[in-house]
């Protein structure tokens, strides 16, 4: 089974979030990237479902130079190839697109992709990326098993879940509960380095949306703090001051 | 022209979020003069499509077939496709919601559409583009995203726009689009709704627990103090992670993100993970025995205390609360 796994390139969590330019473009001095959280879940799942020789696992990422230490850290973990698209990913659009060109060629029995990305928390590019290749889809997965050419996937859904079957290819987001997220160990970093990372021009895509510029929210006021022993004082300054009950 | 917005129903019925989108899809009409077109798929009484009209739909479009009984991805999009260009809509809007998260780039890919997912505010415009604020940076930030495609596809989080009632009511048509059978590849195959809970994504009120509650067996009082509330209960990712509340509980970076009006946060120290999934909510309530939780600094009301002490207080001043 061949696998593409699409890999985010984000802010560390912890990361303080700012922006320069008039407050139009992020400020990424200081900030240390990461592959997305999300996107880590889905590369486990894929290293997991190629195991013992059952497949293989390629991840991409639409990115310049920078992004180079990320790519590693997923083939450290387990990944056997890598792809970078050598572009800055200007939104969902763009990014599926450039993937999409990549893996029809490719012939992928699954793409995976994390649920969403931490940073923009767009839940775009996996459906994106299955209807420019008119695939089935499916955004959030909480569960993924493969038989054969068949997925059996629990998602999520407003109070709940769904079972569904859907034929390969596909394109699976996945989330919490998919995989545990794997760590690289000493032999993975060690091996990365020697893994294949190939190094492909973007195609041209139409621009249809832009980020015009940035806030950062309002502070909350300083918190109000009422005494364990008076919990009807809480009770009363949520219904009168806060009218939230 | 017209708005054309899709109603998600949920065994027939329209939620509130199914409301804040028409009300929503409403005042995007008012701004440009349209009229706002309603879509909906599967089992639903006329009664409950008629309601669409009280909150600004104007037409309703029904699609019900046995076929299209539960949610297929991709024929549901392609219907919708096709609403839209029969109803010549100018703007796309649908719920964010797990549904809406798989829908809405397929339609808007198949639109030739810019997509704004996660909106939190009205549009507003800018000549011919339509400009939309959505959150980003997993609540640290938001950004203003330009749509500059002819067509709009617009993803409004729950929570985020108030239901208005409008003078409008609305004409329900059966619509009956054909859809090739290629839209189909993907079967459900099984529903498991817990009918008793308020769903957490939608939630005014959300009660939530973190490792302070020491254990499983301690969210009786928990599941009580939402039970008074009328809220949804949640946890931290400890929490989940230990296998005491399932995973579809975890509020946070890696779990769900919510943004009720009152968010009750009990032993739970505020771990930016964390806060990355609560920081929308309106009002935030922190309960902790520990003066220092980080919790508190991002809190509008906060208790210094022993869960075990204060929620059973709490719990007793609310049920006499609600009986005033």
């Amino acid at each position: 089974m061949k696998i593409l796994v699409c890999i985010s390139n984000v802010p560390d969590t912890t990361s303080k979030i700012t922006f320069t330019n008039d407050n139009t473009a992020f400020n990424n001095v200081g900030v240390q990237y990461i592959v997305n959280p999300y996107d880590e879940i889905a590369l486990s799942k894929a290293i997991d479902l190629a195991e013992g020789g059952k497949g293989s696992v390629t991840v991409i990422t639409v990115g310049d130079a920078s992004t180079d230490a990320t790519i590693r850290k997923a083939l450290a973990t387990g990944a056997d190839n890598a792809i970078r698209i050598n572009a800055l990913p200007r939104d969902a659009w763009f990014v599926a697109n450039q993937i999409a060109n990549y893996a029809k060629e490719s012939n992928f029995d699954l793409i995976l992709t994390g649920r969403e990305s931490i940073d923009y928390n767009g839940t775009q590019v996996g459906a994106f990326i299955a209807s420019i290749l008119n695939i089935p889809s499916v955004s959030i997965s909480k569960k993924l098993d493969i038989d054969g050419r068949t997925a059996t996937v629990e998602r999520e859904i407003e109070g709940g879940k769904e079972v569904l079957t859907l034929n390969l290819p596909a394109v699976i987001g996945t989330a919490e509960g998919v995989a545990e997220t794997k760590i690289p160990n000493m032999r993975g970093i060690m091996t990365a380095r020697t893994k294949p990372l190939d190094v492909i021009e973007p195609i041209e895509v139409t621009q249809l949306s832009r980020i015009v510029k940035f806030e950062t929210p309002e502070p909350r006021g300083a918190v109000t703090l009422v005494d364990a022993s008076d919990v009807e004082k809480l009770v009363s300054l949520l219904h009168e001051k806060a009218k939230v009950i | 022209m017209s708005i054309l917005v899709y109603v998600e129903n949920t065994d027939g019925q329209f939620k509130k979020s199914a409301f804040e989108a028409v009300s929503y899809a409403k005042a995007v009409a008012d701004q440009s003069g349209n009229q706002v077109v309603a879509l909906s798929i599967g089992n639903v009484e006329d009664a409950q499509l008629t309601l669409l009209g009280k909150y600004g739909a104007s037409k309703v479009l029904n699609v019900n077939t046995e076929q299209l009984k539960s949610f297929v991805n991709q024929a549901y999009a392609a219907i919708i496709v096709d609403a839209a260009k029969s109803n010549d809509a100018s703007v796309l809007i649908l719920s964010n919601s797990f549904s809406g998260k798989g829908l809405a780039p397929r339609v808007a890919a198949k639109l030739n559409a810019a997509l704004a997912d996660g909106a939190i505010e009205l549009p507003s415009a800018t000549g011919e583009n339509l400009q939309v604020k959505t959150g980003a940076f997993s609540g640290k930030a938001f950004a203003f995203v330009e749509l500059t495609s002819t067509i709009k596809v617009i993803a409004l989080n729950p929570n985020s726009f108030e239901v208005k009632e409008a003078e409008t009511s609305a004409t329900i048509e059966n619509y009956s689009p054909s859809i090739d059978a290629e839209d189909f590849s993907t079967i459900v195959k099984d529903i498991i709704r817990a009918t008793d809970k308020i769903s957490l994504p939608e939630a005014d009120i959300v009660v939530s627990a973190g490792r302070g509650l020491k254990g499983p067996e301690n969210w009786g009082m928990i599941e009580e103090l939402a039970d008074v509330l009328g809220a949804a209960t949640a946890c931290s990712k400890p929490v989940s992670d230990a296998g005491w509340r399932p995973h579809s509980e975890h509020v946070g970076q890696t779990g769900i993100a919510v943004s009720p009006n009152l968010y009750i946060a009990i032993g739970i120290s505020g771990a930016i993970q964390h806060l990355a999934g609560v920081s929308a909510s309106k009002t935030i309530v922190v309960i902790n025995k520990d003066p220092e939780a980080p919790f508190f600094k991002v809190a509008d009301y906060g208790i210094v205390g022993d869960a075990f002490d204060v929620i059973p207080k709490l719990i007793v001043a609310l049920k006499a609360y609600k009986e005033l």
